[in-house]
C-alpha cells in the first residue's frame, strides 16, 4: 500500500510535465527520426482520429455504429476524386470530403435510426457495404479495386514532414472540438440517452433527433480523418471502407477504453504500432493482436486508458480534466 | 388539468386498459389504486406518451394530447417518475437532474458551451429540496434503492412540471424512507402548488395525503371520488381493499 501511494504521488506531480513532454515530442521528433516513423505517427493520428469520431456515437452515444469506416472512405474518395478527376483545388476538396461524409451520414442515419441497438448495427453494415460495392465496382469513377493513387498535394504539404504537421494540426483541432462537444449540453444529453433512452424521452428529449445529429457529427470527423489519410498517403482505396476496418476501429475503442475520451487514440496507437512492428517478425501478427485483445478484455475490461485513469486518478484528471 | 376519457390499450390479445376514466384538477393530489395487473402503470404510460392508446382521449390543460410522443408531452408541463428505477446510472446525481433542466430549456443541441457551469443553482435547489444535496457527486448507479427512487422524483422536478406523475414512488422503500417520501410529496403540493397524480399500494400513504382516489380494476375505472367514499364503497372493498381497510365506515 505504502509503495503504491508513493508511486501515485510521484506520478501526480509529474503529470503536467508528461503532457508537455508528449506534445514537444510530437512537435520535434520528425526533425530527428527517420521518415518511416513520421509516416507511422501520422497514420496513428489519422486512425486515432477516426476511432475517436466513432467513439462519439459508440462510447458516448451508445449507438452500435458497426460500419463507421464508410464515412472515412467516402471523405477520402470525395477529396481524391475531386482533385484527380474534377480538378478542384485540394484545399477546397479537403473541406468538401468531410461535408460529403456528413451528408451520407445524415441519409444513412435517418434510415437506420428507426431501429435500435443491434438492429441499427445490422442495417448500418448492410447500407455501408452497399456504398463499398459502388466504390469497388465503379471503375471509371473511383478506380475500382485499384483505388486512386498519386493524388497531387499542394507544395506546403507535399513532403512527408509537411503532411505530418498538417495532420497533427488538423487532428489536434478536431480532438479539441470533439472534446468540447462531449462536455457540452449536447454531449451530456447524448450520454443520458446512452444510459437510458426511455427516461430521456420522458424528460422531454427528442432521442432520435439527438442521436441523428451525433451521427452526422461523427460522420463529419470520420471524413476529416479520411482526407488526412489522402494527405499522408496520397491515395484512396476500397479497403478504407471495407467492414473489416470498421471492426478494427471498434476494437481500438474497446482496447483503449471506450468510456474515456483519449482511449480510442491510445487503442489506435497500440494496434497500428503493433501491426507495423509485429508484421516484420511474423505473418501471423493478427494472432498476436487477438491474444493481446483477449488479455485486455479479461484483465482490463475498462480498456487500457480506463485502467490507467482508475489506477492513477489524478494523472487521468490532468490528461482529461473532468473525466471520470 | 388532466382528463382521461375512455382510454383503451391492448397488447396482443390482452386488454390492459379498457375504457378508463380519470379526472385531475389543478392543485390536487390524486391516487390511482387497484390490484396488481389492473393497468395502473399502462394508464400512466398512455398519459405520458410512452405508449400510444388504441382508443379514447387524453386532454391536458384543455388541449388534446392523445398519441403525442413522450418528449412533446413533457415539454407541455407533465413530468413523471418510474416504478422501476429508471435513472441515468453512469452519470452523477447532479448530472441526472441537470439533464432534465437542460432539456426543458431546449439546450440539448448546444454543442459548444461547457455543461459544467450550466443551471447549477436550479439543480442544487432541487437536490436540496429532495434531500440529495450531499450525494450530488455520487454516481447514481451507486445510490441505495430508496435514494434512487427519490432521484426519480428529482429528475421529474427538473422538468418544472405543472403535473407530476409518480408511479409507485415508495415501492421497495424502507419505512423511514417511505415517511420521508410522503413528506416530500406533501411539501411539493403545499409549497410549490404542484398537481400530483400517483399510484401506490401503500393504503396508509394513499389515504393520508390524497384529495381524491381513482380505483382501477381490470383496466377500467371502478370509481373516482373522495377518500371516504372510496373507503366505504362496497365494490371497492370486494375488489381490492378488504374489510380491514374499511373499518372506519359506518354502515
Amino acid at each position: 500500500m505504502v509503495k503504491e501511494s508513493v508511486l501515485v504521488k510521484g506520478i501526480q506531480g509529474k503529470a503536467p510535465w508528461l503532457v508537455l513532454l508528449l506534445f514537444v515530442f510530437l512537435l520535434i521528433f520528425p526533425l530527428v527520426l527517420a521518415r518511416f516513423y513520421v509516416y507511422l505517427v501520422a497514420l496513428i493520428l489519422v486512425t486515432g482520429l477516426l476511432a475517436t469520431s466513432l467513439n462519439i456515437v459508440l462510447g458516448y452515444g451508445g449507438i452500435y455504429q458497426f460500419h463507421h469506416a464508410v464515412f472515412y472512405g467516402v471523405g477520402a474518395y470525395g477529396a481524391a476524386v475531386m482533385i484527380t478527376k474534377l480538378g478542384v483545388s485540394p484545399w477546397l476538396s479537403f473541406l468538401a470530403g468531410p461535408l460529403l461524409s456528413a451528408a451520407l451520414s445524415l441519409v444513412m442515419g435517418a434510415i437506420c435510426i428507426r431501429l435500435s441497438k443491434l438492429y441499427f448495427g445490422m442495417l448500418q453494415i448492410s447500407l455501408g457495404s452497399l456504398v463499398w460495392v459502388i466504390v469497388y465496382r465503379w471503375y471509371s469513377f473511383t478506380g475500382g479495386d485499384d483505388g486512386i493513387h498519386g493524388v497531387a498535394m499542394p507544395a506546403l504539404i507535399a513532403t512527408p514532414r509537411g503532411a505530418y504537421y498538417f495532420t497533427l494540426l488538423v487532428a489536434g483541432i478536431c480532438l479539441l472540438v470533439m472534446y468540447r462537444i462531449v462536455k457540452s449540453p449536447f454531449g451530456s444529453t447524448l450520454q443520458g440517452i446512452r444510459d437510458n433512452p426511455i427516461r430521456s424521452e420522458a424528460v422531454g428529449i427528442n432521442v432520435k433527433l439527438q442521436q441523428l445529429i451525433a451521427l452526422v457529427i461523427a460522420g463529419f470527423f470520420a471524413g476529416v480523418s479520411g482526407i488526412l489519410f489522402v494527405v499522408v498517403d496520397n491515395s484512396a482505396f476500397p479497403d478504407m471502407l471495407f467492414w473489416t476496418l470498421s471492426l478494427e476501429i471498434l476494437i481500438m475503442c474497446l482496447l483503449g477504453g471506450w468510456f474515456t475520451f483519449l482511449g480510442p487514440m491510445l487503442g489506435a496507437a497500440i494496434i497500428v504500432a503493433l501491426r507495423t512492428f509485429a508484421s516484420t517478425f511474423t505473418e501471423y501478427w493478427t494472432m498476436i493482436q487477438g491474444i493481446i485483445l483477449m488479455l485486455v478484455i479479461i484483465f482490463l475490461p475498462q480498456g487500457v486508458l480506463g485502467y490507467l485513469i482508475a489506477r492513477f486518478k489524478r494523472l487521468g484528471e490532468a490528461f482529461l480534466p473532468g473525466e471520470r | 388539468m388532466l382528463q382521461v376519457e375512455g382510454i383503451k390499450k391492448s397488447f396482443g390479445g390482452f386488454t390492459a386498459v379498457n375504457g378508463a376514466h380519470l379526472d385531475v384538477k389543478q392543485g390536487e393530489i390524486v391516487a390511482v389504486i387497484g390490484p396488481n395487473g389492473a393497468g395502473k402503470t399502462t394508464l400512466f404510460n398512455l398519459v405520458t406518451g410512452i405508449l400510444k392508446p388504441d382508443g379514447g382521449r387524453i386532454l391536458f390543460k384543455g388541449k388534446e394530447i392523445t398519441g403525442l410522443s413522450a418528449h412533446r408531452i413533457c415539454k407541455r408541463g407533465m413530468s413523471r417518475s418510474f416504478q422501476v428505477v429508471n435513472v441515468f446510472h453512469r452519470l452523477t446525481v447532479f448530472e441526472n437532474v441537470q439533464i432534465a433542466i437542460l432539456s426543458r430549456q431546449g439546450r440539448t443541441f448546444n454543442l459548444f458551451s461547457s455543461s459544467k457551469g450550466l443551471v447549477v443553482n436550479e439543480t442544487s435547489d432541487i437536490l436540496v429540496n429532495v434531500g440529495l444535496a450531499d450525494k450530488r457527486n455520487h454516481l447514481s448507479g451507486s445510490l441505495s434503492h430508496g435514494d434512487q427512487k427519490v432521484l426519480e422524483i428529482a429528475i421529474a422536478l427538473g422538468g418544472n412540471p405543472e403535473l407530476l406523475i409518480l408511479d409507485e414512488p415508495t415501492a421497495g422503500m424502507s419505512p423511514e424512507e417511505t415517511g420521508r417520501c410522503i413528506d416530500l410529496i406533501r411539501q411539493l403540493s403545499a409549497q410549490f402548488g404542484l398537481t400530483i397524480l400517483f399510484c401506490e399500494h401503500d393504503m396508509e400513504l394513499v389515504f393520508s395525503i390524497t384529495h381524491r382516489i381513482m380505483v382501477m380494476v381490470r383496466g377500467a375505472t371502478l370509481i373516482q371520488g373522495l377518500p371516504e367514499d372510496v373507503r366505504c364503497n362496497k365494490e371497492v372493498q370486494d375488489a381490492y381493499l378488504g374489510e380491514s381497510e374499511s373499518g372506519a365506515c359506518s354502515t
